[in-house]
């Protein structure tokens, strides 16, 4: 076991955890931060992607010794950040969502996507987007999503 | 005045056969060093055609894995830069180090090679000796490296080092190595690039 202090969400968090331990665990058994999903546990999926250092991450597979100091921001916060929030707005009015189980990890995708690429085209989405994997099969609706975040963005 | 002719004669034929023979020394050490060097090569590209590097010098949009070379799981792409897109970057699973206990290998600023330093086809088969020793050597292809840059790269780039830590796969079990150890594989280099890094013949 090691002590770890995190920045996750804009506050300093300690763990008292075996450094191996992937950050998704961290998060959500430690932190109690449920937002972020366990999906297949060998980032395949994206179910479990946060940002740390502002990239979006695959935090099952990222060992909680290998964050550092670079800020984590999970689901519970990405509504703070404009980009987040114009993501969360276009999700809720496209209805984009059936499941959900996914969608924290869709969500945080499309924000690192639209903080890189203001206008995305369809290819950029379906690259960007391509690692997110949603069983219930909302990706026509996640591509109308980020489009109209884009737009509200300007 | 015939006594200083004949010893005209002797002196110049003399000379004239140490000049030969130096020039036949000096070309029979070009031809060994040559070979030497060559033979240097070889090993050099058995390292670099090995899964651990030519995995990253794809041609195709994808990065490759496995000792196998299929294609990166995930829909991993290159992106404009080698290094992914948003939302889907190398460094998005691949850490400043390896993680052994998920099975994701890393190190410092994971990327894909560029696709000018691509040693495979379209098809993903490893190209020839004499193709990827052309690309290596042509500094409007390799990032401008000259022959001692070339050693510098293989001595002490940080992804080309990892080849020699490649971690563990997901199960536990060790990544496969190269063919040599990296200090082989450092001397290897050194001998082909004293010799002039020289190329093999053929396409």
């Amino acid at each position: 076991m090691a002590t770890f202090r995190l920045n996750v969400n804009g506050s300093q968090k300690t763990v008292d955890v075996d450094p191996s331990t992937p950050l998704l665990w961290v998060l959500r058994e430690e932190l109690k931060l449920t937002g972020t999903k366990y999906g297949c546990g060998i980032s395949a999926c994206g179910a479990c992607t946060v940002h740390v250092g502002g990239i979006a991450t695959r935090s099952c597979v990222v060992p909680v010794e290998l964050v550092g100091e670079r800020p984590i921001v999970t689901i519970e916060a990405i509504g703070n950040d404009p980009v987040g929030r114009a993501v969360q707005n276009a999700w809720i009015e496209k209805d984009v969502v059936q499941c959900g189980y996914c969608q924290s990890g869709q969500i945080m995708s499309a924000v690192a996507l639209l903080k890189d690429t203001k206008k995305p085209t369809d290819k950029n989405i379906e690259e960007s987007m391509g690692g997110n994997l949603c069983r219930c099969a909302t990706y026509v609706r996640i591509r109308e999503a980020i489009k109209r975040a884009s737009q509200q963005l300007g | 005045m015939l006594k200083r002719t004949c010893a005209l004669f002797v002196v110049v034929t003399f000379v004239a056969i140490c000049v030969s023979l130096s020039i036949t020394e000096a070309a029979k050490s070009r031809r060994e060093n040559q070979a030497a060097g060559l033979a240097a090569w070889d090993k050099v590209y058995s390292v670099l055609t090995s899964p651990r590097c030519i995995n990253c010098h794809t041609a195709t949009n994808y990065p490759q894995q496995g000792d196998d070379r299929h294609r990166h799981f995930a829909n991993v792409i290159r992106g404009p830069e080698g290094k992914g897109v948003a939302g889907l970057n190398c460094v998005s699973c691949h850490q400043e180090r390896n993680a052994d206990s998920t099975g994701v290998p890393g190190g410092h600023n994971w990327h894909l090679a560029p696709l000018s330093m691509q040693w495979q086809d379209l098809n993903d088969r490893p190209l020839s000796s004499s193709a990827i020793c052309r690309a290596i050597t042509d500094r409007s292809r390799n990032n401008n490296m000259d022959s001692a840059a070339l050693l510098k790269h293989h001595t002490e780039e940080q992804l080309v080092l990892w080849a020699w830590n490649p971690g563990r796969h997901p199960d536990g079990s060790l990544r496969t190595l190269p063919p040599m150890s990296h200090e082989e594989f450092v001397t290897a280099t050194r001998t082909w690039v004293e010799a002039g890094t020289p190329c093999p013949k053929g396409r």
